[in-house]
């Protein structure tokens, strides 16, 4: 665009002050991220100073009332239901972007797009709570107990796919017109013209969509927390019920007191590390998007 | 749009077909599942004594009257904060700072990772900033600051999106007529902007009426009427948990507030489209 410092003509001073307050609000919006690692760090530093962090990784369970703080299980928990929900949530809902683009007629995409624009908006609690009285039962008269991975996965997938399918809309949406035109007047089929010219072209936001939807699924607490049983283990089958570390920190924060209490400060970090690998990734992976 | 070749002359395409309008049936329908599940189940229990009353016996009788309003004043705090640092910090990354700008590089990055932040996380630094730190304590008012925090991401790339949609030639033909920047922002950018705005808005609210984790160990449990923002109160989501997990007996009241909540969100919805269809539209054509 036209910056600021290139109309040389006029300067005007409402621009100058429009400037700082602009800068002003976005340090704020800008520190807090640092403001939430420095609080956590702060947190969970007693707890680290006294045993290392090793022993989060190497104690025999998690049984911090007497002194045990192996956070593995819950991090298994959080991966195998982050890799489940992102593998499936992922093609189905790039595949209804390309619907509501390219396969659907102009009023059933607009209705569709509506759909998901709603379920975006869809409380996690509810979600949670839909899950808790309808998926729950079922799974448990396919194999009991119900509470499980699986409907963490399903749950989960339900969830992200808003966040998928809006993010691959819009990066389809972007895709240049003349693409497009090419693509005709060379006499592509549909199909072909979208896996050939339009998801390549849109690769950079639907790489971000992906990005987005994982971290999405990495810090759903209570849908989670309502489906997933909550036992402390790593699992061994999509039926077994699960805690994750999201979980364990609303479920425990309640009663915490010292060392427990900044135990789940650590866990907080390393959501937070996952989230922060996550966002260099996204980084590295669109750089020069805005470019 | 441009229309693209039609004809299904392959099996490949003719699986495609088959696929996507099978992925948008199967979506479809388990919304439908979802929202069916909730409507026929809560609406039975909707009704002007319900959203007025205080609950009675744990939630298990009685309404959601003093729980409506926690959620109203929290979510105005949240908004009276993010709105103005939101919008701020959109139009100066898309407006008035280039792409190499070192500050403008380094907010978009740690809103990047803002973004991504788990909402246990938001309501474990809120806990420990504003209700321990600042000494709110479980309170509206922390409560509403730390979804702030939260929404702000969100609201900030949507209305980023909405400026950078917005032609180069609008800004030109601006500078060209000697329009100052404020000028160009306020009446020419800002209305054209819309759309990503309200995007982001719509967002952030969902986001934000929809959170429970981080308002737990923020806002509370309290669920009697809230006498001042420094009071603690019971959001409609935290409601919703509380009563299908720790109160047994309560599906049925869990239910009606589920709805209640899914409504409010379907009028948000509706009245950010209404507005990004007309009125948007008029302003436009006006200037």
């Amino acid at each position: 665009m036209t910056s600021l410092h290139s109309n040389t003509l006029f300067r005007w001073s409402t621009d100058d002050l429009l400037c700082w307050l602009l800068r002003g609000l976005a340090a704020i919006a800008g520190t807090i991220v640092m403001l939430i690692v420095t609080f956590l760090i702060m947190e969970a530093l007693p707890v680290l100073h006294r045993i290392g962090l090793l022993r989060f990784f190497t104690d025999p369970s998690w049984h911090p009332a007497e002194g045990f703080y192996n956070l593995t299980p819950m991090l298994w928990g959080t991966l195998f239901a982050m890799a489940g929900s992102v593998l499936i949530a992922t093609p189905i809902g790039i595949l209804s972007a390309v619907f509501c683009h390219y396969y659907a007629p102009f009023f059933l995409a607009r209705l569709y797009r509506r759909l998901i624009e709603l379920l975006a908006g869809i409380p996690s609690v509810v979600y949670g709570f839909w899950g808790l009285v309808v998926l729950v039962p079922m799974i448990g008269e396919m194999h009991p107990p119900g509470p499980s991975l699986l409907a963490g996965i399903l749950i989960l997938t339900i969830m992200i796919l808003p966040t998928i399918a809006l993010m691959a809309d819009a990066s389809l949406a972007a895709v240049p017109q003349h693409y497009l035109r090419g693509a005709t007047a060379l006499g592509l089929p549909r199909w072909a013209t979208i896996k050939g010219v339009v998801l390549p072209a849109a690769k950079s936001g639907l790489f971000t969509g992906v990005i987005l939807e994982t971290g999405r699924a990495i810090g759903e607490t209570m849908a989670i927390l309502m489906v997933c049983g909550n036992v402390v283990q790593t699992p061994s089958s999509l039926f077994d019920p699960i805690r994750t570390l999201t979980s364990n920190i609303a479920l425990e924060m309640a009663y915490a007191l010292g060392d427990h209490r900044a135990a789940l400060f650590v866990s907080g970090l390393v959501l937070m590390t996952m989230i922060v690998a996550l966002a260099i990734a996204a980084e590295w992976i669109s750089r020069g998007r805005y470019d | 749009m441009i229309k693209t070749v039609s004809r299904l002359q392959n099996p490949r395409e003719w699986l495609a077909f088959i696929f996507v309008w099978g992925t948008a049936g199967f979506v479809t329908a388990t919304f439908c599942w979802l929202l069916g599940d909730i409507l026929w189940h809560g609406l039975s229990h909707i009704s002007w004594t319900f959203l007025t009353a205080p609950p009675e016996n744990a939630g298990r009788r009685g309404g959601i009257g003093p729980i409506l309003v926690s959620t109203a004043l929290i979510l105005g705090v949240c908004l009276a904060v993010s709105l103005p640092i939101g919008i701020g910090t959109a139009v100066l990354l898309a407006e008035f700072t280039s792409n190499q700008n070192l500050f403008g590089r380094m907010t978009r990055r740690s809103l990047d990772v803002l973004a991504g932040v788990p909402s246990i996380v938001f309501g474990l630094f809120g806990n420990v900033f504003f209700c321990k730190t600042l000494g709110l304590g479980f309170s509206i008012l922390s409560g509403g600051l730390t979804l702030a925090c939260m929404v702000l991401p969100i609201l900030i790339r949507s209305t980023e999106e909405g400026f950078r949609a917005v032609p180069a030639s609008y800004r030109l033909s601006a500078a060209a007529l000697g329009l100052s920047h404020t000028t160009t922002l306020v009446h020419l950018l800002l209305p054209a902007a819309i759309p990503g705005l309200l995007v982001g808005l719509v967002l952030g609210v969902g986001r934000a009426i929809a959170e429970t984790a981080a308002l737990i160990f923020t806002s509370g449990y309290v669920d009697r009427m809230p006498e001042s923002l420094l009071d603690s109160g019971r959001a409609l989501s935290i409601h919703i948990f509380d009563l299908s997990m720790n109160v047994s007996g309560g599906d049925a009241n869990a239910y009606a507030s589920a709805l209640v909540l899914v409504v409010l969100l379907l009028l948000i919805n509706g009245t950010a489209s209404w507005l990004a269809t007309y009125g948007l539209h008029r302003k436009i054509v006006t200037v």
